[in-house]
């Protein structure tokens, strides 16, 4: 046996520094890759939505006239640049916090990490694929960061439509200069690399499991990201399609999405939907998976419904792809497609209503300890739900047509994504980080960090329901004295957020600091996933002998 | 791992060629049908009349129907082309089976040959799987000398069939809307406004293959 493994430690060699990283085809070397390109991104997308809360903190425009003297060198009275700038940043910050933030943490970073070790796997099914994934979305990045110093609009820099990118503002009528250009090509890369490594994820589970871990033994973790990768498989092609389209129109006299040659901006709106409503499934359903184990381990007892959860999360999966068009009431539908539209998009709250309920199910008559990971996991839990009931009054058509492009959108989406999918990241992050690094991070710490972030962005979100419900749109730099008092507060919930923000990092440089011993399992007899069973960290190739999963029990 | 291991190795990795394989081949296909996607539409509403779209036939019907119903004409141009372009009257009372003929009068204002193509629907949207041409000056390109007018015919008759649908029971009127656009055909010479908008300028900056 001693040969044995020799051979295969001499086989597998042990790249260090540079080329460790640069060259990487280890599961969990990209996995933390992928961590700190999300904590890149994730910060440039939160600065810049504090830019955006202290302009909007009080009426008038302040804050963005300095802010591009500073970035373009233009005159800081020039207050057309500072309009263009803001819509900019609310540009860049959406597509930054959706490709740059949220999917490099939970699918890249820990689905990376822990889907292997969880279904028993030596590494990916593809590990130089692996890498090539996240180089990709590294390149994409920086293009993206490119766009903003370029032409877009007549005499300004950077792409100002939105995340959304509908023609006419993004095709040569609105943006003719090339920070488009370089937004799309950035796009390109950006899904190449998610549709790689969804290909990858779905190969390493179907075909990777240890013996006896059949798919309904499967961890919720995994069955949630072979549900997001599908999700990418089918939908990020008709983005690739859609920008493509709108390249071509730019640039070589295609009229896709130009009605003097016959083409129809509305067709880009139902191709980019037909992406983005399975899109903002792809930034929750990992979630999804990862608080049905943190809420199992700290109740004590295994997820309620396992096989519910699994299928409520493929039936969100498949309903997410027939809903697009519910971001798309005002555009002229006709009635009967917006009934369907309306009641599809309403059955959704089925499946979603059965997770919500088990992970309930799960806390009830468990024995519950609040630790910090557990405490951020109910955080989740309360603010999705949240913005769940907010979906489903928007999914009303004829609500919708009033609240359309309103703060109200605004808050309701936030609440599912930058408090749900952000609260789950920092519960996974808590969950993951002693067996990521082997340390123990302070717990009092992180519990601050949890209640003023919780405090902070609550206070940042629910007041915008008022300013949507009032009539406030989105997407202006300024706004009428009447709506300040809200305003006001929801800035002040950014600075506090801030603060936590701040507070997060400390927690980090402290648990590196003081090197506190995790051991293998800190988490007590709930943590029964296989991650547990290895040391912290894991070792750099582990299952060197396959585990065998025996009993009926699920993990 | 010994020689079983390696031939195992073997199969599985052949096993997730093949899964990775079949993903790559439907990434593919949800690629194609993205773009399918524009002749598929436009074959639908050809079939169907969905969103407005008028039908074209060959014969008109043999026997009237029974409803009368008015129909509206709407003319735009787009800002890019010099034209004047308007219905000879801007509404007509019609029964159902009966062929009717209208004329567009257009003025070319300006100095050059310019060459358009119309956009048209109908409104309401399910008037049109109802709305049927014989003949339209919209189903091709036109050109105009400069300064030539000209007045060109819309033959149409509303199909019978509409007194049988339900969601045409309420409608007493249709409007029959034209939108001329500058052509996009290449090697044509873009016509100069005299003050072009920014918009406009900024299409015409911008170089076309």
């Amino acid at each position: 046996m001693d040969a044995i493994s020799t051979e295969a430690g001499a086989h597998h060699d042990h790249p260090t520094g540079l080329r460790r990283y640069l060259f990487s085809t280890n599961h969990k070397d990209i996995g933390t890759l992928y961590l700190v390109l999300a904590v890149v991104g994730g910060l440039i997308g939160f600065l810049m939505s504090l830019a955006i809360r202290a302009e909007l903190s009080h009426p008038g425009i302040s804050v963005f006239p300095g802010l591009s003297a500073l970035l373009y060198g233009t005159d800081p009275t020039n207050l057309d640049a500072a309009k263009n700038l803001y819509n900019v940043f609310i540009t860049a910050h959406g597509v930054l916090m959706i490709f740059f933030f949220v999917m490099p943490a939970l699918m890249g970073g820990f689905a990376n990490w822990f889907v292997p070790i969880m279904i028993g796997a030596p590494d990916m099914a593809f590990p130089r694929l692996n890498n090539i994934s996240f180089w990709l979305l590294a390149a994409s990045l920086v293009l993206l960061v490119l766009s903003m110093f370029a032409e877009g609009a007549p005499g300004s820099l950077g792409f100002g439509g939105g995340w959304v990118f509908y023609p006419p503002l993004s095709s040569n009528t609105g943006h003719p200069g090339p920070a488009m250009d370089y937004v799309i090509l950035s796009l390109h890369l950006a899904g190449a690399s998610s549709i790689l490594g969804s290909i990858n994820f779905i190969t390493t589970i179907f075909n990777m499991r240890a013996p006896g871990m059949t798919l309904h033994k499967m961890p919720l973790f995994a069955w949630a990201m072979l549900v997001t990768a599908f999700l990418l498989v089918l939908t990020l092609p008709v983005l690739a399609g859609a920008i493509t389209m709108l390249l071509t129109d730019r640039n070589f006299g295609t009229t896709f999405y130009d009605p003097a040659g016959g083409g129809d901006p509305i067709l880009f709106q139902h191709l980019f939907w037909f992406f983005g409503h399975p899109e903002v499934y792809v930034l929750i359903l990992p979630a999804f998976g990862v608080i049905s184990h943190i809420v199992s381990t700290f109740s004590r007892k295994p997820v309620f419904g396992y096989l519910g959860m699994a299928y409520a999360m493929v039936s969100i999966g498949f309903l997410g792809c027939i809903v697009w068009a519910h971001h798309m009431y005002t555009v002229g539908l006709s009635l009967n497609a917006q009934r369907y539209f309306v009641f599809a998009t309403m059955v959704i709250a089925v499946p979603t209503g059965i997770k919500i309920f088990s992970w309930i199910a799960t806390m009830w008559g468990g024995s519950i300890s609040f630790r910090a990971p557990m405490v951020w996991a109910i955080g989740f839990i309360f603010v999705f739900t949240l913005g769940g009931v907010t979906g489903v009054v928007l999914a009303n058509a004829s609500a919708d047509r009033q609240l359309h492009e309103t703060y109200y959108v605004v808050a309701h989406f936030h609440y599912t994504m930058s408090l749900g999918a952000v609260f789950a990241i920092f519960a996974a992050f808590y969950y993951w980080f002693p067996k990521m690094t082997g340390y123990l991070y302070n717990e009092t710490l992180s519990k601050a960090h949890f209640i003023l972030l919780f405090i902070g962005i609550n206070l940042v979100f629910f007041p915008q329901h008022f300013l949507g419900l009032a009539g406030m749109p989105r997407r202006y730099i300024d706004y009428p004295d009447a709506f300040a008092l809200w305003n006001y507060w929801s800035s002040v919930g950014a600075a506090i957020a801030a603060v936590s923000v701040l507070l997060f990092f400390y927690t980090v440089a402290e648990a590196f600091l003081r090197k506190r011993e995790a051991g293998a399992n800190p988490w007590g007899v709930g943590a029964t996933t296989l991650e547990w069973t290895l040391s912290s960290p894991p070792p750099f190739h582990q299952f060197d002998t396959l585990p065998r999963i025996t009993g009926s029990g699920h993990h | 791992m010994g020689m079983s291991g390696d031939r195992a190795d073997k199969q599985s990795g052949r096993r997730a060629g093949k899964g990775a394989g079949l993903l790559v081949v439907g990434s593919v296909a949800m690629l194609i049908l993205s773009f399918a996607s524009v002749p598929l539409y436009r074959a639908f509403c050809a079939a169907t009349g969905f969103g407005g779209t008028t039908q074209v036939a060959k014969l008109a019907p043999a026997k009237p129907g029974e409803r009368r119903l008015s129909v509206r004409f709407d003319a735009n141009v787009a800002r890019d082309l010099p034209w004047r372009f308007e219905p000879e009257t801007p509404r007509i009372v019609l029964r159902t089976g009966e062929t009717a003929t209208v004329y567009y009068k257009v003025v070319n204002l300006s100095d050059q040959e310019t060459a358009g193509v119309a956009a048209y629907n109908v409104s309401p949207d399910q008037a049109g799987a109802y709305f049927d041409k014989l003949a339209c000056f919209c189903f091709s390109e036109q050109k105009l000398a400069p300064h030539e007018s000209a007045e060109w015919p819309v033959v149409f008759f509303l199909d019978p069939a509409l007194e049988a649908d339900e969601t045409m029971k309420r409608v007493e009127e249709i409007t029959l809307s034209y939108s001329f656009f500058a052509s996009k055909k290449p090697k044509e010479s873009k016509p100069e406004e005299s003050k072009p908008t920014g918009a406009a300028s900024a299409l015409a900056a911008k170089p076309k293959s």
